[in-house]
C-alpha cells in the first residue's frame, strides 16, 4: 500500500501539530475521491491516465504532509529570496516587437495574423474514473 | 588541446598554435564518435563552423573578443536559441524553433564562443538522471573510462558489456557528458534543485550554481521561477569563474536580476586558508550516505584543518524538511509554468478540434510524459483553494525557516559550508530505473535543493575516484552574492586534490591525441 512505501529513509521528528488548524484529512485515509480527481483533471487540463498516476499523487500528498511537523507560528511566507530588494521596472516604452510573422511561424494553425483555436465555452465531457 | 583550461586554449589560439576551425572540427568529429552517449539532441555543425570562420578572421587581425573567442561550448536544450530547435527533451516542443536567444546564450555568442549544439536532459529538467527525456537517456562517459573498466576487469573494447552503462545524473546530464567527453570546454546547464551540480559530481566536473539573481533567466524555459538559475559546467574552477564573469549582471529583460554592479570574477590565488572558517552541517550526515563519500568528506575537512583553517560543525535544523518544502514549491510553480503549453501559439498541437478545453487536454496528454504530468497534477492539488494555506503557504513559511538557517550559520562567522553533492557515485541505468522519477529525485537532490530554496551560490568540485573508479564530488556553499569567494576557495581545494583526468584513450582513437598534447611543453600564457 502507498502508506507503507518507503519514500525516503529520513525520519521526521515526532509530529507536533501545534498552531496549525487542519482541514485536511489525516494521512493514510486514502482521501482522493473520484470528484477530486475529476476536479484536478479539469483544473490542470492534464489527465491521470492510469491508476499509477493516482497512486503517485497520493504518495506526493503523503510526502507533503510531513511539513505539518514544523512549527511555523508567526513565520511569514518567503516568496522570493530577493525580497529585501526592489524589483527593477523598466520604463513603459515600446522598445521591441513588430515580429508578428516570426511568432506566427511557430503555431500549427494560423489564419492571416490570427492563432486559430477551436470553439470555447464547451465544457469537457464528464470523465469516468 | 581539448583537455586544457580556457586560458591555455585561448593563448594557443592567439599564438596561432591551433585555429578555431581546427578546434571546431576536432570537437565535431568527437561528437560524432561519441554519439552513443546521446549527449546532444541537436548538433549545430554548420553554425559552429561559420562561427569558427569568423573567429579565425578576428584572430588573424589580432582582434579576439576574449577568453571565449573560438571556444566550443554546448547549451542545455531548455535555453532558447534562435534558429536552433529547442525541445526541452519533450514531445511538447519537438520542432519548436525559438525566434530569440536566451540572454546567457547571447552573451556567450557575443564573446565569440562556438555553439556545438543543444544537449540532452530530463524532460523539462525534471529528474535526477537525465533518463526521462523524449530523446532517450544520456550515458556517462566514465562508463567507458579505463579507470572504471579496469576495476571491473573489463576489456575496453568489450562492446557487449555496454548494457551496464552508468547514468550521468541530472537533469543537465547531456551538458555534463558533453564536457566530460571533451566535445566542448564549457556547457550551460540549469539548476533548480541541483540539476547542474548532480551531473557534475557524477561526471567528474566542476558544476557551478551562481547566486539567484546574479545571472539572467531570460530565455531559460522556466521550471520554478523562484529557484531556477543557469548553471555552468566546466573541467576547471577557473574556467567556471571566467564564464560567470561573462554571464553575471543585470538584464533589463529579467527583473529578478539584481542591479548591483558586477565586479570581475578573476580569482586570486589563495595561499593562506588560516583565516577561513569552514562549516560542516551535521544534519547532512545521513545514513544513506555511502561510506566512500563520507570518508572523502571527512578527508576534505581534515585537509582544510591541517592547512590552518577553522573547521567547525554547524547546524541547519530544518534540513530534514527541506526536500519536502522543495517538493511542494517545485510542483506548485511547475503547475503554473506548464500552463503555457496549450498548443495554440507554439509547440505540439493535437488533432482534435471539438473545443478549446478538449484540445488543450489532448495536446497536453500527448505532449508531456508521466513525470511532467504527475508534477502538474500534484502542484494543482497543492494550489487548490482548500489546500493553499496548508500546503503552499506552509511550504513558503518553511522556506523562510530554511533560508534563515543558512543566514544564521553564515552570520556566526562561517565562510563556506562543505557538504557532499550526492549520496554516492553514479549508478548503472538498470539500477536507477528500478525506482520512479519522484523517488529518485527526492533521494538524489537531498544535498543540493536546500541551496536553491535559499538562493545561495554553490559549486560541486570533483575530488577523487571511488573504489570502482568513478568520480565523487563535494559541494561548497557560499553566502549570497559571495560567488567570487566561493570559487576562490574551490580553486584552492581543486589544486590540492588533483582530480585525475578521465582516460578514454583506449576506447577512442581520438583521445590518444588529447593525452599526447598534455605532454607537450606548456603553452605560454603571456598575452
Amino acid at each position: 500500500m502507498w502508506g507503507r512505501t518507503v519514500w525516503l529513509c529520513l525520519r521526521a521528528p515526532g509530529g507536533r501539530y501545534r498552531g496549525f488548524s487542519s482541514k485536511a484529512h489525516p494521512p493514510g485515509s486514502g482521501r482522493i475521491t473520484a470528484e477530486m480527481l475529476q476536479h484536478l483533471e479539469r483544473h490542470a487540463l492534464v489527465d491521470f491516465g492510469n491508476r499509477e498516476a493516482v497512486t503517485r499523487l497520493e504518495k506526493a500528498i503523503a510526502f507533503a504532509d510531513r511539513l505539518r511537523a514544523v512549527d511555523t507560528d508567526r513565520v511569514e511566507p518567503l516568496e522570493s529570496v530577493l525580497e529585501d530588494r526592489c524589483l527593477y521596472l523598466r520604463s513603459d516604452r515600446v522598445i521591441e516587437g513588430n515580429c508578428a510573422e516570426e511568432l506566427l511561424q511557430n503555431s500549427r494553425r494560423v489564419v492571416e495574423e490570427y492563432f486559430v483555436a477551436p470553439p470555447g465555452n464547451i465544457a469537457l465531457p464528464k470523465l469516468d474514473e | 588541446m581539448l583537455g586544457r583550461t580556457l586560458r591555455e586554449v585561448s593563448a594557443a589560439l592567439k599564438q596561432g598554435q591551433i585555429t578555431p576551425t581546427e578546434l571546431c572540427q576536432k570537437c565535431l568529429s568527437l561528437i560524432k564518435k561519441t554519439k552513443f552517449l546521446n549527449a546532444y539532441i541537436t548538433v549545430s555543425e554548420e553554425m559552429a563552423l561559420k562561427q569558427a570562420e569568423e573567429s579565425e578572421k578576428r584572430y588573424k587581425k589580432g582582434q579576439s573578443l576574449g577568453d571565449l573567442d573560438g571556444i566550443p561550448i554546448a547549451v542545455k536544450d531548455n535555453f532558447s536559441t534562435s534558429g536552433i530547435e529547442t525541445t526541452c527533451a519533450s514531445n511538447m516542443l519537438k520542432g519548436y524553433v525559438p525566434p530569440y536567444n536566451a540572454t546567457v546564450v547571447q552573451k556567450l555568442l557575443d564573446q565569440g564562443a562556438l555553439l556545438m549544439g543543444k544537449t540532452n536532459l530530463d524532460e523539462f529538467a525534471m529528474g535526477s538522471g537525465s533518463t526521462d527525456g523524449a530523446f532517450g537517456p544520456v550515458k556517462n562517459p566514465w562508463s567507458y573510462s579505463k579507470q572504471y573498466r579496469e576495476k571491473r576487469q573489463q576489456k575496453p573494447h568489450d562492446e557487449k558489456e555496454d548494457s551496464n552503462w552508468l547514468i550521468t545524473g541530472g537533469s543537465s546530464g547531456g551538458s555534463a557528458a558533453a564536457v566530460s567527453a571533451f566535445t566542448c570546454f564549457v556547457a550551460l546547464g540549469s539548476d533548480t534543485g541541483g540539476s547542474t551540480r548532480n551531473p557534475a559530481a557524477h561526471c567528474g566536473l566542476v558544476g557551478l550554481k551562481p547566486s539567484y539573481g546574479l545571472v539572467s533567466r531570460h530565455g531559460l524555459i522556466p521550471l520554478v521561477n523562484s529557484m531556477d538559475v543557469p548553471g555552468i559546467l566546466t573541467r576547471y574552477v577557473e574556467d567556471a569563474a571566467i564564464v560567470l564573469g561573462m554571464l553575471a549582471g543585470h538584464d533589463p529583460r529579467d527583473s529578478t536580476t539584481v542591479q548591483d554592479p558586477v565586479k570581475p570574477f578573476t580569482l586570486p590565488i589563495l595561499t593562506d586558508v588560516s583565516k577561513l572558517c569552514i562549516g560542516i552541517p551535521k544534519e547532512y550526515h545521513l545514513p544513506e550516505l555511502s561510506n566512500e563519500v563520507r570518508a572523502l568528506w571527512s578527508k576534505a575537512a581534515d585537509l582544510f584543518e591541517s592547512e590552518g583553517a577553522k573547521v567547525i560543525e554547524v547546524s541547519l535544523p530544518h534540513t530534514s524538511f527541506s526536500i519536502v518544502c522543495y517538493h511542494i514549491l517545485c510542483t506548485s510553480e511547475v503547475a503554473s509554468n506548464m500552463a503555457r503549453f496549450d498548443g495554440l501559439e507554439y509547440g505540439h498541437r493535437c488533432d482534435t478540434d471539438v473545443s478549446t478545453e478538449a484540445m488543450y487536454a489532448a495536446t497536453r496528454r500527448e505532449g508531456f510524459n508521466d513525470v511532467v504530468r504527475g508534477r502538474i497534477l500534484s502542484g494543482n492539488f497543492f494550489l487548490l483553494k482548500e489546500n493553499y494555506e496548508n500546503y503552499f503557504i506552509k511550504a513558503q513559511k518553511v522556506r523562510r525557516l530554511i533560508a534563515n538557517d543558512f543566514v544564521n550559520v553564515f552570520n556566526s562567522g562561517v565562510d563556506v559550508l562543505l557538504t557532499p553533492t550526492t549520496l554516492r557515485e553514479a549508478v548503472p541505468y538498470l539500477e536507477f530505473i528500478k525506482e520512479d522519477n519522484s523517488t529518485r529525485s527526492a533521494q538524489d537532490d537531498i544535498f543540493t535543493q536546500a541551496v536553491n530554496l535559499a538562493g545561495l551560490p554553490a559549486v560541486s568540485v570533483p575530488v577523487a575516484l571511488s573504489n570502482q573508479g568513478l568520480p565523487i564530488g563535494l559541494q561548497f556553499i557560499g553566502r549570497a552574492f559571495y560567488d567570487q569567494q566561493l570559487l576562490t576557495i574551490a580553486k584552492w581545494f581543486e589544486k590540492k586534490v588533483q582530480f585525475p583526468v578521465i582516460q578514454l584513450q583506449e576506447f577512442m582513437d581520438d583521445y590518444s591525441s588529447v593525452l599526447k598534447n598534455e605532454k607537450l611543453t606548456s603553452v605560454s600564457l603571456k598575452q
